[in-house]
């Protein structure tokens, strides 16, 4: 609504006719509770802009302060020194920690919340999907630095059988090598991740498919299809661009995943390929650990990192959305 | 299709929000071990703290290593200056430096002294004077283990060089028997942990490799952890919990912290038998730092290779940092008191039963002279 198209009308002294008030309201708003609606709404949208320049400014200025003293290159050295003589620090450790522990977390959390939506929405008597639905809620507003403590104080002490099991078997990779360290290694802060990321994906994609048209179901299972089948090519088809975005929202929550990740990770700046040997370091993680001891240098330089982190998140958003509006066209389901 | 969609984006930022609700409620880790109820539950007001006109709030900030020393402290001084409100903030030595150099704390704790360009920027809250170091409380860094069946465990500062540099990896290694002839030594990994955050506690034990095993531990030293290799974990209280739970474990942490669950070892020095890590044992190490801060400034320089008998040579000495001249007029009374009572006999004893070693007469005699002089 624009402002201007109501400015020749003058503001009546008596009230008018219900005639020319219904026209009035339907054009636009004059009184002043309209316009200082209009003028607060407007602020906030302004203001919200205002701040995220101030910080997008702040964030890039200090980064490149850092980056301009740093005697290594950033993004292919494996140290963390920023206070040495010279100072040489780099993210490819963190870059790399980074994205191992979230794709780990990804590919657990996903599958079993998909699992979970469909037995809460389609298998789950309604008794009991009601109930599971409330607990998977619940994990949600678990803290993360709950989620920590028990990692380090639960989860790590009993994860010793599982890394000897996938030694045994799947050693030879290399990927699943075990020298028999404490098991504080990427793939338990992967384990950790997909706990913590579980209920958000289980409940965006419970809600997808709690959309499903009722006539395409029933359109399968008049073709004779069986419950599975219904599922497979009428519900699944349906739901795809809304779990994607659902995993998108718990990837957004792993990548930035802070105290957890740094109770439980044995973090160092080298990169292991095992991910049973503890070793590596995520951006988040790094910034929560060095920054309580931090100079002024060693501050600009976690700012650095916090701006990789932001790029990343950044374009990982934007693939989903990309996914996400080119399945839409394809699948049919949002005519 | 129009309400499907509605509702979806409902169950998106449904979702958005628990992400962002999630993320808010991280918190920060604390060093805290409750050791600071030396004190006792009730301080009876006492009669030699000299309160002189002190008033108002006190605001301190700095090293989580020193803050169970404070917390006693003050529960002491402000049962007899009821007047006074000290709040000492146990963020970390470098957070503690920039508030102080920010102009925001009355006294900065740290694990090390004052860096140069530290003491340049001091002199912007200083009118007149600079940042000076007062060292105010001691304590032995201790090495902890947890290796089943062996109680009492020997080392020299090569040998730690090497377990902490992943250049021994067995507890059955000959460099280890040889140390301890008598010990059923199992044949079982060895898992250093060191400090995954920057910390006075590492700096100082790098140090004491640097100075004391100088062919087998290479790297500069710092805050930061510099070796490859081992595990890691958060804050003294994140390494003493990864040393219980694990089989094999070895670090190192400030000796509060080393209890339930794992022994600490002995350190063969130059002397005939072997030192045990106890505040005693500190503060005889301790006795033979020298300072080296000039001016008012007591920064001290440890000796980390004492050859007396029963001196311990992994320690760490934290400071209390103010301005030697330019304090702010409003906190300086308060300032001085406080100092002048932690400093003093009465303040000095309470350090032993909170797991810390008191400075010795030497040091301790010029910090007093120091803090009568503060202006």
């Amino acid at each position: 609504m624009d402002i201007s198209t109501t400015k020749d009308t003058p503001l009546p002294s008596t009230p008018p006719p219900p005639a020319a008030e219904e026209k009035r309201a339907a054009r636009g708003a004059t009184r002043p509770g309209d316009r200082i609606f209009l003028g607060l709404s407007r602020g906030s949208g302004i203001f919200l802009l205002a701040i995220m320049a101030a910080i997008a400014v702040f964030l890039s200025y200090r980064a490149v302060l850092a980056i301009g003293k740093d005697e290594g290159n950033f993004f292919t050295t494996f140290e963390w020194n920023p206070t040495g003589n010279p100072p040489v620090f780099g993210i490819a450790v963190l870059a790399f920690g980074t994205i191992v522990s979230s794709i780990i977390a990804m590919a657990i959390a996903v599958p079993v919340a998909v699992g979970i939506a469909l037995f809460i929405t389609h298998y789950a008597p309604r008794k009991l999907g009601g109930p599971i639905a409330y607990v998977v809620d619940l994990l949600a507003a678990v803290p993360s630095i709950v989620y920590g403590l028990w990692g380090a104080l639960v989860l790590v002490p009993q994860l010793d059988g599982l890394y000897g099991w996938l030694n045994d078997y799947l050693g030879w990779t290399g990927i699943f090598e075990w020298q028999g360290g404490a098991p504080r290694s990427m793939l338990t802060v992967g384990i950790l991740l997909a706990i913590m990321i579980l209920p958000i994906i289980t409940n965006v994609s419970r809600e997808v498919f709690r959309q499903v048209p009722q006539m395409h179901e029933e359109a399968a299972l008049a073709l004779g299809a069986t419950r599975w089948e219904v599922i497979r090519m009428a519900v699944l088809p349906f739901g795809r661009s809304g779990v994607i975005s659902a995993s998108m929202l718990g990837l957004g929550r792993a990548l930035g995943e802070t105290m957890a990740v740094a109770m439980v990770l044995s973090s160092s700046f080298e990169i292991n390929l095992s991910l049973l040997d503890p070793g590596g370091g995520t951006f988040a993680q790094n910034i929560a650990s060095k920054f309580s001891e931090a100079t002024e240098m060693g501050r600009d330089a976690l700012i650095a990192s916090g701006l990789v982190l932001f790029v990343i998140t950044l374009l990982v958003n934007g693939a989903a959305r990309l996914i996400i509006a080119r399945r839409k066209e394809f699948s049919g389901a949002n005519a | 299709m129009k309400l499907q969609r509605k509702n979806r984006l409902r169950a998106l930022s449904l979702g958005a929000v628990a992400v962002t609700g999630a993320l808010t409620l991280t918190a920060c880790g604390s060093d805290d071990t409750g050791g600071g109820s030396a004190g006792g539950s009730s301080a009876p007001a006492n009669s030699k703290i000299d309160c002189g006109d002190a008033k108002g709030q006190l605001l301190a900030d700095g090293s989580s290593a020193q803050k169970n020393a404070i917390d006693a402290w003050v529960k002491q001084y402000t049962a007899s200056c009821k007047s006074v409100q000290i709040n000492y903030k146990g963020s970390g030595s470098g957070a503690g430096i920039t508030a102080f150099t920010q102009g925001q704390v009355a006294f900065a704790g740290s694990d090390s002294a004052l860096k140069p360009e530290e003491v340049t920027a001091s002199k912007e809250v200083c009118k007149g004077g600079q940042g000076i170091d007062l060292p105010m409380v001691g304590g032995p860094i201790a090495v902890g283990y947890n290796v089943p069946g062996v109680d009492s465990l020997v080392l020299d500062a090569k040998t730690l060089a090497l377990i902490f540099d992943s250049k021994i990896t067995n507890w059955n290694d000959k460099a280890i028997k040889a140390l301890n002839p008598d010990a059923k030594l199992p044949d079982l990994k060895i898992q250093p942990y060191h400090r995954s955050d920057e910390s006075g506690t590492t700096d100082n034990f790098t140090k004491y490799l640097i100075a004391a095993a100088p062919d087998n531990w290479k790297y500069e030293g710092g805050k930061a952890w510099q070796a490859k290799g081992g595990q890691s974990a958060q804050g003294s209280s994140g390494v003493a919990q990864g040393v219980k739970e694990t089989k094999g474990a070895i670090s190192y942490m400030e000796l509060s912290y080393a209890k339930d669950g794992m022994s600490t070892v002995d350190i063969k020095t130059g002397a005939t038998e072997p030192v045990k890590a106890t505040v005693e044992n500190a503060t005889k190490a301790i006795s033979e730092a020298q300072v080296v801060g000039t001016g008012k400034d007591l920064a001290l320089k440890l000796n980390y290779t004492p050859t007396a008998e029963g001196a311990y040579p992994i320690t760490l000495v934290t400071y209390e940092i103010v301005c030697d001249k330019g304090n702010k007029a409003d906190t300086l009374p308060a300032t001085k008191s406080f100092l002048t009572y932690i400093a003093s006999e009465d303040g000095q004893g309470l350090l032993a039963d909170a797991g810390y070693a008191p400075m010795p007469e030497e040091i301790i005699t010029k910090v007093r002279s120091t803090i009568s002089g503060l202006s």
